[in-house]
Parts: C-alpha cells; sequence; structure tokens
C-alpha cells in the first residue's frame, strides 16, 4: 500500500526524523492560510506547493489542462514582495493544480487528478543526495542504498554510474550499526554536523522501516542544508499489505481515489485483481496460473482484460462476485475461466460460474477450461446447466477458443 | 529415490484450523505416514481421520482408513513423543513466522510452510534465525512436496502424479499441478515435486532444489517453473551452466505483466526494470534450458530437453 508524500513525511516527523515544516490544503484558501506560518516559523519567503498523487516524476510533470505548469512550484514570489505576494501565488497556483490532471513519466498518458496540495517551506540546499530502505531478495535482508545522485532516478543511476550505489545491509537481529551508517555517510561525503546528522538519519529510518513494515522508502532527494542538517526533501513510502493488521494507523491513510475501483471491490472479497487494458476477462485460481493465462492469450492474438486470481479458499459466492467485476469492464468482450483446482474444487467453480452467469445474465462468449480435484463433478454440473458455454481440455485450447469467439 | 519426502518421513501438522485439518485428511488418505498434531490449546487430546483411502497414492492399503493423531503442546514434545522428521506449517500468516521457528528451534529435518500472507519482516528474520541450524524450510505460500505414491505434504491434487524420472520445482502452485499433469500424461512421470512459494523471502531456492535433482540417482531431468519478479531464475541459469549434469526445461510466468504491479504473489514484481519475464528466459536459453511457450508445452519441453540429452 502507497501513501502520499505528506504522510511519508507526517510518519518521519513522528519518529523525529528531520523534514521541512509543511500544510496540507485540498482547497486554494487552505494553500494561502498555510504561507504564513511556515514562513514566519522558518524566516525563509521561499515556499513549495507540491502535488500528492501516487506516481514519481511530479517536478518534471506537466497538467494537462495548464501544459506549462509542473506539479511541483517553487514560490520566490515572497522574496521580493513579502508573505502576501507569496500567498496570492500560492492561492493562484492551488487554483488551477487542484482538481486538474497531471501526468507525469509514471501515471502514464491519462494522468492523475490532484485533490490534495502539499505547502511547505523553502529550504536551503547545500547537497541532493538519495537514500532508501529495501529488500534485497538475493539475501533475504533489507539493505540501505545511497547515492550521491540526489534527484536522478535511482533506475538511471544504476544503469550508468552503478558503481555510485553504495549499499549496507541491515542485519534483523542487531538492525543497521553506527559504523554502517559512518561509512556510507562519509562516503556520500558527508562530514562534521552533517556526517553526525547522516548516521542518525540512517539510523533511524532503517530501524521505522522494520517497525512501519515498509517495502519500500525513498528519499531523493535527502538533502544536506546549509546550515548541516540533513533532511527528507521528499518521501516515497509503500507498505507490505499483509503486514497491515499490525498497523491500524498507517492502513487508515489508504486514499481510495488512488485506487481502482473495481481492484478495491475484489480486495473486499479478498480476490487478487488487476485491471489491464484488453478485451479478455480472466477468471483464473492461483497467481502463477493467473499470469501464464495473461500470457498465452497474448499468443493468440489478443489482450488480457485484468489478472484475477480466485485464490484457493474460494467459495461459489466469490466466484460469483469475481464474475461481476469482470464483466463490469465495458472493454471486455469475452471471459475465459481457467481452473486446476488443488485446494479449489472444480464443483465449486462450476457452481459459481452457474450462478453468476444466471444472476448478470452473461451476454458475450464464455469459455471454461476445468482440470484438478472434482472435474468430472465439476464439468457435470456445467454441462446440467444449460448454459451456452464453451468447453476446453486444456489450456491452449480454452486461449484459442475464447480469442476465436471474441473476434 | 526421490528428494525431501519419502515413504519414511514422518509428518506432524503445525496449524490444526479448517485448511490444516482438510490437507491433513487428505495428505493420510494418500498414505502420508502422519504421526503427530502440534496446538499449544489442545495438547493431550487427539483427532481421528478417517475416509476412504486415495487409492492414487501409497499403494497396497484397505480400502478405507480411520487414523487418531495425538496432539501435543509444542513442537518438540511431537518429536520427542513420535519421531517426526517433517512438519507441515498451516498457521495463519500472523503466527506463521514463529510456528517455523519453533520448529527449527526444535530441529526438525523438513519444515514445509503453506501459509500464504506472512509479512516480509517476519520472513526475514525466521530465514535469519534458522540460518546456521540443520534444517530446511520449503516455502512459505507454496502447496508442499510430494514424492508420487510414497508421501504429499501440502495442498496439492495427489492423484494427478505419477512415479517417474522428473524432479519438479516451480515458484507457482497451479503451474506445478499444469506441469505434473502434462509429465504423467506423456509418461515422464516425476521423482519429486517442490513448490518453493511466491513469496519474496522464501526458505528454499532453484538452486538448493537443483542442486538435490541432480544428485539424486532417479531424477534424469528437471523441470523449473519460474515467473517475474526477483532475480531467482536468473541465478539458476548460472548455477545451471556451471553445474547441471542434467537436462532441464523451463516455464516463465509474466510475459505480459505490467512493471510495478504485484500479480498475486508477494514476489511477483518488476521493480525498476529488473525482474521481467524476458531477462529470465534469455538467461535460462543462454544455460542451455528448453524453455516453454505456454504452459500447455511445459510436458513437451521436458521431453525435448530428455531427448536432446539422448535420454529417451
Amino acid at each position: 500500500m502507497k501513501v502520499h508524500e505528506y504522510q511519508a513525511k507526517l510518519l518521519m516527523a513522528r519518529r523525529g526524523i528531520p523534514v521541512p515544516e509543511g500544510k496540507v490544503a485540498t482547497t486554494s484558501a487552505e494553500a494561502r492560510a498555510a504561507v504564513r506560518p511556515l514562513i514566519e516559523a522558518s524566516g525563509d519567503n521561499v515556499v513549495v506547493v507540491k502535488s500528492q498523487i501516487h506516481a514519481g516524476g511530479r517536478g518534471k510533470g506537466r497538467f494537462l489542462e495548464h501544459p506549462d505548469l509542473g506539479g511541483v512550484n517553487v514560490v520566490l514570489d515572497g522574496l521580493d514582495g513579502g508573505i502576501e505576494a507569496a500567498e496570492a501565488k500560492v492561492e493562484a497556483l492551488a487554483q488551477q493544480m487542484l482538481g486538474s490532471t497531471l501526468v507525469t513519466i509514471q501515471t502514464g498518458p491519462a494522468g492523475k487528478q490532484v485533490n490534495t496540495l502539499y505547502v511547505e517551506q523553502g529550504i536551503g540546499i547545500e547537497t541532493e543526495l538519495y537514500l532508501s530502505v529495501v529488500l534485497d531478495r538475493a539475501v533475504s535482508r533489507h539493505i540501505v542504498m545511497a547515492s550521491t545522485e540526489g534527484g536522478t532516478e535511482i533506475e538511471e543511476v544504476a544503469e550508468h554510474t552503478p558503481e555510485k550505489i553504495l549499499k549496507e545491509t541491515i542485519d534483523p537481529g542487531v538492525g543497521l550499526l553506527d559504523f554502517q551508517a559512518a561509512r556510507m555517510s562519509r562516503a556520500l561525503g558527508l562530514t562534521g554536523d552533517a556526517l553526525r546528522n547522516g548516521v542518525s538519519f540512517m539510523k533511524t529510518l532503517a530501524e521505522a522501516a522494520v517497525d512501519w513494515d515498509t517495502d519500500m522508502i525513498e528519499i531523493n532527494p535527502l538533502v544536506v542544508t546549509t546550515d548541516g542538517q540533513v533532511m527528507a526533501l521528499d518521501g516515497k513510502m509503500s507498505f507490505d499489505s499483509n503486514a497491515l493488521f499490525r498497523h491500524p494507523d498507517i492502513a487508515a491513510m489508504q486514499d481510495p481515489t488512488e485506487e481502482d475501483p473495481s481492484e478495491l471491490e475484489a480486495a473486499e472479497f479478498d480476490l487478487s485483481f488487476i485491471k489491464l487494458g484488453g478485451s479478455i476477462g480472466c477468471m483464473v485460481n492461483g497467481a502463477g496460473l493467473a499470469m501464464a493465462t495473461m500470457d498465452i492469450i497474448k499468443t493468440f492474438g489478443a489482450e488480457p482484460a485484468n489478472f484475477l486470481d480466485v485464490g484457493g479458499g474460494a467459495t461459489a459466492e466469490k466466484v460469483a462476485a469475481a464474475f461481476k467485476i469482470i464483466t463490469r469492464d465495458p472493454n471486455v468482450k469475452g471471459i475465459f475461466v481457467n481452473i486446476f483446482g488443488g485446494i479449489m474444487l472444480c464443483d465449486t467453480i462450476a457452481n459459481g460460474v452457474v450462478t453468476a452467469v444466471k444472476e448478470t445474465g452473461l451476454d458475450m462468449p464464455l469459455v471454461v477450461r476445468l482440470e484438478g480435484t472434482n472435474v468430472e463433478l465439476g464439468r457435470q454440473i456445467l454441462d446440467a446447466s444449460g448454459l451456452a458455454l464453451v468447453t476446453a481440455v486444456d489450456m491452449k485450447d480454452g486461449a484459442q477458443k475464447i480469442v476465436e469467439l471474441t473476434r | 529415490m526421490s528428494v525431501l519426502v519419502n515413504k519414511d518421513t514422518k509428518l506432524m501438522v503445525q496449524g490444526l484450523g479448517r485448511t490444516g485439518q482438510f490437507h491433513a485428511d487428505k495428505s493420510i488418505a494418500y498414505g502420508t505416514n502422519m504421526v503427530a498434531g502440534v496446538h499449544p490449546s489442545k495438547a493431550g487430546t487427539s483427532l481421528t481421520f478417517a475416509g476412504d483411502t486415495d487409492h492414487s497414492g501409497v499403494p497396497g492399503r484397505a480400502d478405507s482408513y480411520s487414523v487418531e493423531v495425538p496432539i501435543f503442546g509444542s513442537v518438540a514434545e511431537a518429536m520427542k513423543e513420535t519421531g517426526a522428521n517433517a512438519s507441515v506449517v498451516f498457521v495463519p500468516p500472523p503466527f506463521a513466522a514463529d510456528a517455523i521457528m519453533e520448529a527449527a528451534e526444535a530441529g526438525t529435518p523438513l519444515i514445509i510452510c503453506v501459509t500464504e500472507g506472512i509479512p516480509v519482516n517476519d520472513m526475514v528474520r525466521a530465514k535469519s534465525y534458522i540460518a546456521g541450524k540443520d534444517v530446511r524450510l520449503v516455502g512459505p505460500n507454496c502447496p508442499g512436496v510430494i514424492t508420487p505414491k510414497e508421501c504429499r505434504i501440502g495442498i496439492m491434487p495427489g492423484y494427478i502424479h505419477q512415479p517417474g524420472r522428473i524432479g519438479v520445482v516451480s515458484r507457482s502452485g497451479t503451474l506445478t499441478y499444469e506441469a505434473v499433469h502434462q509429465l504423467t500424461q506423456n509418461g515422464l512421470g516425476q521423482t519429486t515435486a517442490i513448490g518453493i512459494g511466491g513469496d519474496p523471502v522464501n526458505g528454499t531456492n532453484f538452486i538448493d532444489c537443483l542442486k538435490l535433482f541432480n544428485d539424486d540417482p532417479a531424477t534424469e531431468g528437471v523441470i523449473m517453473i519460474g515467473e517475474i519478479g526477483g532475480t531467482a531464475e536468473e541465478e539458476a541459469a548460472e548455477w545451471i551452466k556451471a553445474n547441471m549434469t542434467k537436462p532441464v526445461a523451463g516455464f516463465i510466468a509474466g510475459t505480459t505483466a505490467p512493471p510495478g504491479k504485484r500479480m498475486g504473489h508477494a514476489g511477483a514484481i518488476i521493480s525498476g526494470g529488473k525482474g521481467t519475464a524476458a531477462d529470465k528466459i534469455a538467461a535460462l536459453e543462454a544455460a542451455g534450458v528448453v524453455i516453454a511457450p505456454t504452459p500447455t508445452d511445459m510436458g513437451n519441453a521436458t521431453m525435448e530437453a530428455m531427448q536432446n540429452a539422448g535420454l529417451v
């Protein structure tokens, strides 16, 4: 589960990790009202207005409605014109940004609507660095990753200058050790106060990552300020969904407007669903088989409309819910049900399919391939239902049939 | 011969909820020697499993069975009293890592964790805890391990298996069933099928299984089934190139998966351009692995690999 930058910074601030002062705004009036206290507290007349969406590249992104306007705007008007000028500019920016659609390299061409802004105090920056805490699957441990190339995408650094990426492994028994944080901070070129602050920043963040059960924390840029502070200028965090049960405060931060509604509905039924762009709806048991089903549809020249794993413990009700979610997608021209029953009983699937088809009055081709536990019973249920569905002997046969039927 | 499990395996089950009991029963019906259950608050009681024998399993048994399985308060007691040498974990996600560590501390040689949805941090800790102990963890989030007609541990449908010549190792449950089913149909059969699970942190990886199969005299060839996410398949390809003496076939799921999305399995995600199906397929092909273009071709690809090696 992802959270917004302002939420990530709130979590960091609570933990004593240095972040700039900022205020959340969902209206232009709120954005305006944020300016004065921020400037008065910092004594710096620069503020920054940042779009809050779950996608990177906001600074370089542009609004569909305002092609010259970026997703992150530094407001310098206060330098000459004082607080009033800054307030006026922030209000004007907020009016343009709120409700508009920001397109970044990560949003796709459709972009994402900006509903929330974060107004932040300006910071005097000495150096921009990169810092993250991620799982290193090869060693089954979390690692702290850092680079002097702050502000650049880490993938780009990895591709062109991999030697600039520093890594320290976190031992789950003892956490990130002082000498590791110092080694990394020194390699980043930190000295004096900045070195001490860097060590403290890294240690606190590494500890927090474990306590919060994050999938990933990325601070890009991490900045050294002109007065030697080490501070998170940006903050991207995602959390291990399997661990949210022990973090109700973090779970409550989920922004439903950032999620696909059909994916949210699927989650309620404990279905693993991902919307894609194609025309063949897929209902499969098992994540690997569900992926392979998408692949095989593509092999026969069509595109899958979704990934859907009904899971091992599916009931007829769950299957029916899955069916409804698939058929609601207007792009779907046909459905391929591909089941290899292990825990999942084929008769359960068959009953679910029959119930769902009868309830939704399905008006598109349906191909069903069943194999595994209770397969004969499942096939009998389908045959006896009198429904106009096509059965397949194996996965290839099924994929071929649904692609032909929807052509 | 086979790897990991056989007719001498004495199994205990940790986690006796609905799913745990259901599959304990299926395993007993298959002929697995189920010797104990572990449940702290049900210690001293027993569970009786009875029903019709699954004749696709261990041969030479009566048509029905009734087995009373004693329940112990801890893994250590269960091992001491019954000589259990393997455990299957069905404990719910918040407590599963603890169950794994309890089994490891007691010295259970083989721990197979079926549970899906264990927090990654719990597995990081558990894996660190069991490192250096003489135990093997398979999973979590896996269908288990089966040696046909000898021992079934986990949740797979037993009847699709047939004793034979191929070792099967897979990150995906249902794709394992697909592969096994095809190997049964084309007559190659299986020595042992191992589900290593779909989580990013697991106990046993592809290389561990390739080593086991390479050293197993009965295994003549291997099929490995991978998917997007991580670099375990690429590392396996390197190992195969350097060490494998037996033919290997492969399949990789997720060619069409979009980057940045978790495809059902916690570990199935392309991140930062790493972990794509194309990279994995290229690495395996470079190591001489015969890649099945679709999941329906897994049996054929294995046959081709065996033919290339002059084994059929």
